[in-house]
């Protein structure tokens, strides 16, 4: 048995001693190819004694094998050195950038309409709209603000020219959302629940004033609907657009087109020049409301001793400098690529109550 | 409206705190805008009296005063202090006002601080009364009278310590235009009792030798009741001290005795009044419409040219006064007058207001006549009136003379104590509630409520409800939940519009565009360079020369803001914008538009050559992808229909048949140039309302069809003219076998001078890769070659053009 222990030995050896792949195939050929010295002793086999043969046989088996799988190994070992020693040589600086990706943004205005919009849909409302440019009725007239009426002068209103020959009163830009009030009630008539999201107008520009800005109108007319229910759709707004519970307080007021009228303030404190929203003992004014007036429910033709409801009016660019601390409404509109860039919102970013309207 | 604290106790009996009013003042609808305290002010300049004054020993124009000032108040330990002071006027034994150090000077801004003045110290000042902005006078410190109480708040001394308080009046509350209206309020409330007001009638002691008459077609309606008197022999020098501290606490200069007493009738009891100069009225007083040319020099110093029909009240001579709105110049009372006439009259609001606008004239009376003066308290005003103008002034009262009569206010609405819960929903006892009521001047019988002669605003049970709610504090109501429409899930609330809409800004944001909101209307000059502009769309009242017209489409404003970003140095831009644009100035004549724009570069400079210039395709691609998101067909036509702002060979718009989904292309450069822009610019506007709405309503997809046979590409090279557009061959291509050929794509074109030596003159090259699929079986070489000679034949056919060898 010697024989084939010196066998092993020589070609563990020289599998081991194998420089490169052509060396390691020399060696293999030597021990397990054809006229290889392991293949030469297997034909001995047969000129042995059967009980000769099954000793040798086994053990020779046994020799080949483990040649063959130090070849593989070493093979294998020669192959990942390769590799090694090639990717040694495939460096690349990864601190240089990526591959620049276009990345939008979405302007507040639209965001925080998608946020208040997810929110009233959750209790019922639907979203209304109508035109920009408004008849003087459905601005004024059908809001209970008739032609000398005091409150007309205070609405800063832009006209639209009228021809030579035109006697009609001016359009106007709609210097508030209510009038689409008055074209959903004359569409679908009571019960209703919409919110009216939009552009409007007003002839003022200084550091807190753009002659446009953007309002939400929230409009609920059914049988019993109270002002005490005002109250508690607006609380559960602000909390849900806040993300933490928010007290209102109502004070009396007065709008031509709400009997009786508040206004309304949210809670919140000033704390080092920071504002908070739902904390603290301060309230500060955010948006007007009552119980819609009788004239005005007439003038859309739902009848008042059956239906009565609340209306509210607030800034939605307003809600937006509020929520996400923007200190300046002019810039809204200026379209500053840093000011975009910095207060706008991911396209994915896509407010929904699942995952909450925070932004 | 402005008030003080003091005015406000005239008529309020209460013992509540400053800040308790404040707060229900707010609370019941008169929002506090602002509050000036003289306590907080001035509380700390006191009464002091100097020692002895001596020159400086280093200054000639300056002397140094020690002062015995009382830091604790009159009677305390008094306190010596050393002062240096440059007023003429110091000198030993003058009593004046002493600010220590510490104080906030209002009249300079400045805070004191232990000083030394040339070598000398100096601890505090001897004030002027320009330091304290009481007037301007600054010739001297303040003397006093030798026996001023020494250590006295000079604020106390001088009656100066009366807080102003600056309300905001909605418009339907007039009665909030007078103090007492407020007391009444706040008397209402709970915060003290209103205090009576004594109407005394003062009876005339010989006839009125000025009569008057309203012309016959005012007194149905602008002019209803006019009440006036002589008052003879009267004394018109300055109104007394206390009249003009409060005339001047609240913004308003005192003038005389006479004028001070309209504005504090004006002021106190909404009962605005005028008074004539009667020996300059000639003749009699007539309230009629103005004529043709007549003009009024009126009390603010400016001539009025009048119109016709506006109200005037007029002697002999012509207008004198501007009835309800302004007196005259003329026949205004000065020192000189001694024979007054006294007006207390009651204007239609509607012809006030129309009068006033149409004049611009802003006044005291006017603003409250065209809200509505209590009609009821003409006569009372003008007893009131004249008792103090005898009071303050002397002389002897005539007879009343009047023409017409208080209009008639009387109205009764049913009062429903159940309507207070519900529609506010507060619980308030039927009892408080009528007491509320009655405190605020209405009558009760039964059921019925007789507002007030001075509410005119209470025009229905609604209004009722609010007196109650709003006496009770809206801050007491309790929110209760709104109950859902429906059990369960909410619907979904949006309408199609309005998904596309959102569709069409988040992809917009997907592909990397900025999104803006830009004003509705426009400059003229870029409204009509984007076919707008006209008149129909023209503001009349724009707020500026660049916000004038509607925008017809939204490539302008987003123009225009790209150049505004170049200029900050900002050169590669996408912006876009969802929103309206206006085809004419009707209501309705809207449409929505999603438009973008590419300025510059589409990426930044970086190691892998991404930079390029952004080009049309560029735009088509964001365009179409905008059309996808919309729900759009992915086939729709292309053509060179496009608007004028774009550049004639480079843009294109993608339509369904008539109907224009998009257009998109480079902006004309002189449109580019013209807007102050670095260009080129691409852009590109789509139209949401044109994409046809899916007509059926299912979330079924069609089945998917999978087919295990290997497709096969091949890839055709034509030689066609320059001016032939690829979609000829891609369509032709697409046409030659519509079983086999599952999509043809563009994948090179070939062009310019080296394409033009290859292939000669006014040649180009396309590469299109036709991908076949087949269904039933395997592919066969001769079936290939058939169909590629029949993409060969259709589109050479199609295009005029030969395989490219």
């Amino acid at each position: 048995m010697t024989a084939l222990d010196d066998l092993k030995g020589k070609y563990l050896t020289a599998v081991a001693a194998a420089a490169d792949e052509a060396a390691l195939e020399e060696v293999r050929l030597a021990a397990l190819g054809k006229k290889g010295e392991i293949s030469l002793k297997m034909r001995e086999l047969g000129k042995m004694s059967p009980e000769e043969r099954s000793t040798f046989g086994a053990a020779l088996n046994a020799l080949k094998d483990e040649i063959d799988a130090a070849l593989r190994a070493k093979k294998a070992a020669m192959a990942d050195a390769a590799l090694d020693a090639r990717l040694r040589t495939e460096w690349l600086d990864v601190t240089l950038p990526g591959r620049p990706r276009p990345a939008g943004t979405i302007h507040p205005v639209s965001q925080v309409t998608e946020e208040l919009t997810a929110i009233f849909a959750d209790m019922g409302f639907a979203v209304a709209e109508g035109p920009q440019v408004e008849s003087d009725w459905y601005n004024f007239d059908a809001l209970n603000i008739p032609p000398e009426h005091p409150a007309r002068q205070e609405h800063d209103t832009f006209f639209m020219n009228r021809a030579e020959g035109d006697d009609r009163p001016p359009h106007v830009l709609r210097t508030h959302t209510s009038p689409v009030q008055i074209r959903a009630m004359m569409e679908q008539g009571a019960p209703i629940r919409i919110i009216c999201p939009g552009r409007v107008y007003r002839m003022d520009m200084d550091q807190t004033h753009s002659p446009m800005f953007h309002q939400v109108e929230g409009l609920v007319i059914g049988k019993d609907i109270s002002m005490a229910n005002l109250k508690w759709v607006l609380e559960e707004f602000f909390s849900a657009f806040f993300g933490k519970p928010v007290k209102t307080r109502f004070r009396a007021s007065h709008f031509p087109f709400t009997e009786p009228s508040a206004e309304v303030d949210i809670q919140c404190s000033w704390i080092d020049g920071q504002l908070r929203i739902g904390e603290g003992d301060g309230w500060m004014e955010v948006l007007g409301s009552g119980m819609v007036h009788s004239h005005v429910l007439r003038s859309a033709g739902v009848d008042p001793d059956e239906w009565q409801g609340f209306a509210f009016g607030m800034g939605i660019d307003r809600m937006a400098m509020l929520k996400y601390g923007i200190p300046d409404l002019r810039a809204f509109f200026e379209s500053d690529l840093r000011w975009l860039r910095h207060y706008g919102f991911s396209a994915l970013n896509v407010p929904e109550l699942a995952g909450g309207v925070a932004g | 409206m402005k008030f003080t604290l003091s005015w406000l106790k005239d008529h309020l009996e209460t013992t509540a705190t400053l800040d308790d009013i404040l707060f229900a003042l707010t609370d019941l609808g008169h929002e506090v805008e602002g509050v000036e305290n003289p306590a907080d002010t001035l509380g700390a300049f006191r009464i002091c009296r100097v020692i002895e004054a001596v020159q400086h020993p280093n200054a000639d124009r300056l002397r140094l005063c020690r002062v015995e000032t009382f830091p604790n108040g009159p009677g305390t330990a008094a306190e010596e202090v050393q002062v240096v002071c440059g007023a003429p006027n110091a000198r030993t034994g003058l009593v004046g006002v002493f600010a220590p150090v510490g104080t906030h000077v209002p009249g300079t801004g400045v805070d004191l601080k232990p000083g030394n003045i040339r070598g000398v110290d100096s601890n505090g000042m001897l004030c002027s009364e320009r330091e304290l902005m009481l007037s301007d006078d600054h010739d001297g410190i303040i003397d006093l009278p030798a026996d001023a109480p020494l250590g006295a708040r000079f604020i106390d001394y001088r009656g100066l310590n009366d807080p102003m308080i600056y309300v905001k009046i909605t418009p339907n509350r007039p009665d909030g235009l007078g103090v007492r209206g407020l007391a009444r309020d706040l008397a209402a409330r709970g915060l003290g009792t209103l205090k009576p007001l004594e109407t005394p009638e003062i009876a005339g002691s010989f006839p009125c030798p000025i009569s008057i008459e309203i012309d016959a077609d005012l007194k149905t309606k602008a002019a209803p009741h006019f009440t006036g008197r002589l008052i003879r022999g009267v004394k018109n020098g300055p109104s007394p001290k206390w009249m003009q501290a409060r005339l001047r606490a609240i913004g308003l200069r005192p003038i005389s005795a006479l004028v001070d007493i309209t504005n504090y009738f004006t002021i106190g009891l909404n009962r605005p009044l005028h008074v004539f100069d009667a020996g300059k009225v000639v003749g009699n007083l007539h309230i009629r419409p103005a004529t043709e040319g007549e003009t009024l020099l009126a009390l603010d110093g400016k001539t009025y040219a009048l119109r016709p029909g506006q109200m005037v009240i007029a002697d002999d001579n012509g207008p004198e006064s501007l009835a309800g709105i302004m007196g005259g110049e003329h026949s205004g009372c000065t020192e000189d007058t001694t024979d007054v006439f006294l007006e207390s009259a009651w204007w239609d609001p509607i012809t006030i207001a129309t009068t006033g606008r149409a004049l611009k004239i802003n006044s005291d009376a006017r603003y409250r006549f065209e809200r509505g003066v209590d009609p009821a308290f003409t006569l009372p005003g003008l007893h009131l009136a004249t008792q103090m103008i005898l009071d303050l002034c002397g002389g002897e009262a005539s007879a009343i003379v009047v023409d017409g009569a208080a209009i008639n206010t009387t109205r009764r609405y049913k009062f429903n104590a159940a309507r207070t819960g519900s529609l506010v929903g507060m619980d308030i006892p039927e009892a408080v509630q009528r007491q509320t009521l009655t405190a605020l001047g209405f009558t009760l019988e039964g059921t019925q409520a007789t507002p007030p002669s001075w509410r005119p605003d209470v025009q229905g049970e609604a209004d009722l409800v609010e007196e109650i709610a709003r006496v009770a504090s809206l801050s007491k109501l309790v929110g209760k939940p709104l109950p859902r429409t429906q059990a369960g899930v909410p619907a979904p609330i949006l309408t199609a519009t309005q998904i596309r809409e959102r569709a069409a800004r988040r992809t917009l944001a997907t592909l990397g565009y900025n999104e803006c909101v830009t004003y509705s209307f426009i400059d003229q000059t870029s409204a009509s360079l984007f076919g707008g502009g006209s008149d129909a769309v023209r503001v009349d009242n724009p707020i500026s020369s660049e916000m004038s017209h509607l925008r017809p489409d939204l490539l302008p404003g987003l123009l225009r803001a790209a150049a505004r970003n170049q200029a900050r140095g900002f050169m590669d831009l996408s912006l876009a914008e969802v929103g309206p644009a206006f085809s004419g100035g009707e209501p309705g004549e809207q449409h929505t538009q999603a438009a973008g724009i590419l300025v510059g570069h589409v990426a930044p400079r970086d190691p892998y050559g991404s930079r390029r210039p952004a080009d049309i395709y560029d735009a088509k691609a964001d365009a179409e992808a905008v059309l996808a998101a919309l729900g759009a067909p992915a086939r729709a036509q292309i053509n060179r229909k496009v608007p004028a702002w774009f550049h004639p060979g480079r843009a294109g718009t993608i339509a369904l048949g008539p109907n224009t989904l998009a257009t998109y292309g480079e902006i004309h450069p002189k449109i580019v140039a013209e807007l102050d822009l670095k260009g080129p610019v691409m852009g590109f506007t789509v139209y949401p309302a044109n994409v046809p709405q899916p007509k059926t309503k299912t979330t079924m997809r069609p089945a998917l069809t999978l087919s295990g046979l290997q497709a096969v590409e091949r890839d055709f090279a034509f030689v066609v003219d320059t001016g032939v557009e690829a979609l000829i061959a891609l369509n032709a291509a697409q046409g030659a076998d519509k079983a086999l050929i599952e999509s043809v794509r563009l994948f090179d074109q070939f062009t310019g001078e080296k394409a033009e030596a290859q292939m000669g003159a006014g040649k180009k090259s396309i590469a299109l890769t036709v991908r076949l699929q087949p269904t039933t079986a395997t592919l066969t070489d001769k079936e290939i070659e058939a169909v590629s000679a029949k993409i060969i034949e259709k589109v050479s056919k199609a295009t005029g053009g030969t395989l490219r060898g």
